[in-house]
């Protein structure tokens, strides 16, 4: 039996790569999924649909089942702590989190602000060292924030360095590293499992 | 927060109306005709308990409950699950009278939402407790019940998946020697991070044989040999008396005529910290959450004072409702509209359809202000005004 399978994917930096993937792994896509701007692509001969949602969004549609399976960074995964399962590292898009700042700069003794897209990883990682900071949430540029006088350090993904670099600032330390993961729900992943199982393995077979 | 609107709720709170609420009804009898066919007997229970009884021995988090102060400033909450308070009754009360001891329930429980909307933080739950029994013929009476449980609740798809936690206990504490790092490594299960689990187990200070068991025991899931896997993955006795426990589950569970709706995966960690034994969920296609859970809690009922072994399921009716999907149309009453001076010949001619079972609404045609609108929302109309004779408009 070959049910049907809808898989959530992220727009933007991580699609490319992840839909070259899946073409290694011998998945059939049509040309147009590269360039479409159509939110849902069915692929009828592989009995596929993919979604394509916001990096941040993929954990939330799979959480809520309306995707079987999505193709998810970590760094999301750890801001969301959605109930999905993280079946396979997909070892692409990778980079890390990290905490960066001014050079040659101490954050306060009282009520440190920190920047972040990342709230919820931002707040657990300084809790974790023993500091209790004031989070202030930001969309994106966050390196702004230091450099302006917002923050005195901001949590956020880095993949080159060139960012920090460009913008004269230093990576403070380094929170976790970040790859995408392919992720699955709970019950997709009980009843359809043998279609899941079979996706898994083939992904699993050209990850190097 | 700034001040509700009139119609709001608070988060996660839920109307039901006419429609689904007879559907759940329908669905709810169907289900509890069944349970009592088994020979379990249901009772209720109080919405609030102490926050220091039933709070703490709940599995469910902290941060989850919702929570309140009675008038001598004792804690309360809002019954989280129905299993804990059922426990505290069973210990305090009936297991003085028989033993082993079969309950059922039907009831709102309670759970704060944790981060947005979308999912309600009221919602029924019908499940059952088999208290003071710890033969595996108990945990394969639930599986056998709950899937009986769904077949008449209209059902007809579903899987039930057993693990089994003493056995991924056992396995993990004979591997890495102590508690601290099984909790470490259950948590990878229990959060579903298989990467995780991986990683971790490649970078601990093992044998790389064990290293391999542990990476193995990952993959004991679906399939019908994941049994004699298991078996392989064992050196000495640690974990083969779960796993005959499983084997004599999987024997009953034929004989019930239930094995085609389980399988077994021993990965499988639940939410809910006090199971010991066999576990279970069941899930359905389209509901993106399983619909009901169940297994062993042996050391529960200790505390509230009675060492006693128990296994139980409980089936949450709103995700039930929601795979199988119909819903049921609610049934119209016909409407007798009367004028005053015809009023006695009104009432008893409802009282006559009534009488013939049929639903009636009785309602003085003065008060209606636009007898067209009104009356189009019943079945039939009954005019009981003026001089002439009865007219139904059919």
């Amino acid at each position: 039996m070959s049910s049907f399978l809808t898989i959530a994917m992220p727009k933007g930096r991580i699609f490319e790569e992840a839909a070259e993937m899946l073409r290694k792994a011998g998945f059939r896509l049509p040309p147009e999924f590269d360039d479409s701007r159509k939110l849902i692509i069915e692929v009828e001969e592989e009995n596929l649909r993919f979604i394509l949602a916001k990096p941040m969004d993929v954990v939330t549609y799979v959480e809520h089942g309306v995707a079987d399976l999505g193709i998810a960074g970590k760094d999301v995964m750890l801001e969301e702590e959605r109930d999905v399962y993280e079946l396979l590292d997909l070892k692409i898009s990778a980079c890390y989190l990290a905490v960066a700042g001014l050079p040659n700069t101490k954050i306060s003794d009282i009520a440190p602000k920190i920047a972040s897209k990342y709230p919820n990883v931002a707040s657990s990682y300084f809790r974790e060292q023993g500091e209790q900071v004031e989070i202030i949430k930001l969309n994106g540029s966050i390196e702004l924030a230091p450099l302006i006088g917002l923050a005195e350090r901001i949590v956020d993904i880095v993949s080159t360095g060139q960012t920090l670099k460009e913008n004269g600032l230093v990576e403070y330390a380094r929170i976790a590293d970040v790859t995408s993961r392919l992720v699955a729900n709970p019950v997709s992943y009980r009843i359809k499992e043998e279609r899941i199982t079979e996706i898994v393995d083939r992904l699993a077979e050209i990850i190097e | 927060m700034t001040k509700p609107f009139m119609f709001e709720k608070p988060l996660g709170m839920r109307d039901t109306l006419p429609e689904l609420y007879e559907t759940k009804a329908a669905v709810r009898n169907k289900m509890s005709d069944e349970i009592k066919k088994w020979g379990y007997q249901f009772i209720e229970t109080p919405a609030l308990e102490y926050y220091e009884t039933i709070g703490e021995a709940s599995a469910i988090l902290d941060q989850q409950l919702f929570k309140l102060l009675d008038q001598q400033g004792h804690t309360l909450v809002l019954r989280p699950d129905m299993t804990t308070p059922i426990a505290r009754v069973a210990a305090s009360k009936l297991l003085n009278q028989r033993i082993p001891l079969r309950l059922a329930y039907s009831a709102n429980v309670y759970r704060a939402q944790q981060r947005e909307g979308g999912r309600p933080a009221e919602f029924e739950q019908m499940g059952i407790e088999c208290i003071g029994n710890k033969s595996t013929s108990a945990d394969a009476e639930m599986i056998a019940l709950m899937a009986d449980v769904l077949k008449a609740a209209g059902l007809e798809k579903f899987k039930i998946t057993i693990g089994h936690i003493g056995f991924v206990q056992e396995l993990f504490l004979s591997i890495l020697g102590n508690e601290e790092r099984a909790a470490v490594l259950r948590k990878f299960l229990y959060e579903k991070n298989y990467v995780g689990y991986r990683e971790h187990v490649k970078s601990l200070t093992l044998s790389s044989i064990d290293k391999q068991r542990l990476i193995e025991f990952i993959s004991l899931q679906g399939g019908e040999n994941t049994l004699t896997k298991a078996l392989g993955l064992l050196e000495g006795e640690h974990g083969r008396e779960q796993l005959s426990e499983l084997q004599e589950l999987a024997v009953q569970l034929k004989e019930f005529g239930v094995d085609q709706y389980v399988s077994l995966d021993l990965t499988l960690v639940s939410h809910m910290s006090y199971y010991t034994g066999t576990l279970f969920e069941v899930y359905a296609g389209g509901v993106g959450s399983p619909i009901g859970n169940g297994g062993r809690y042996d050391n529960l009922l200790d505390k509230f004072g009675w060492d006693a072994s128990a296994t139980g399921f409980g089936i949450r009716m709103d995700r039930l409702v929601e795979a199988i999907g119909e819903i049921q149309e609610a049934d119209v009453p016909e409407c007798i509209l009367f004028s005053p001076e015809r009023r006695k010949e009104a009432l008893d001619f409802a009282k006559q359809k009534r009488a013939e079972g049929i639903m009636v609404t009785i309602q003085d045609i003065n008060a209606v202000e636009n007898v067209d609108a009104y009356t189009r929302t019943f079945s039939d109309v009954h005019l009981f005004v003026g001089n002439g004779g009865r007219v139904s408009n059919e």
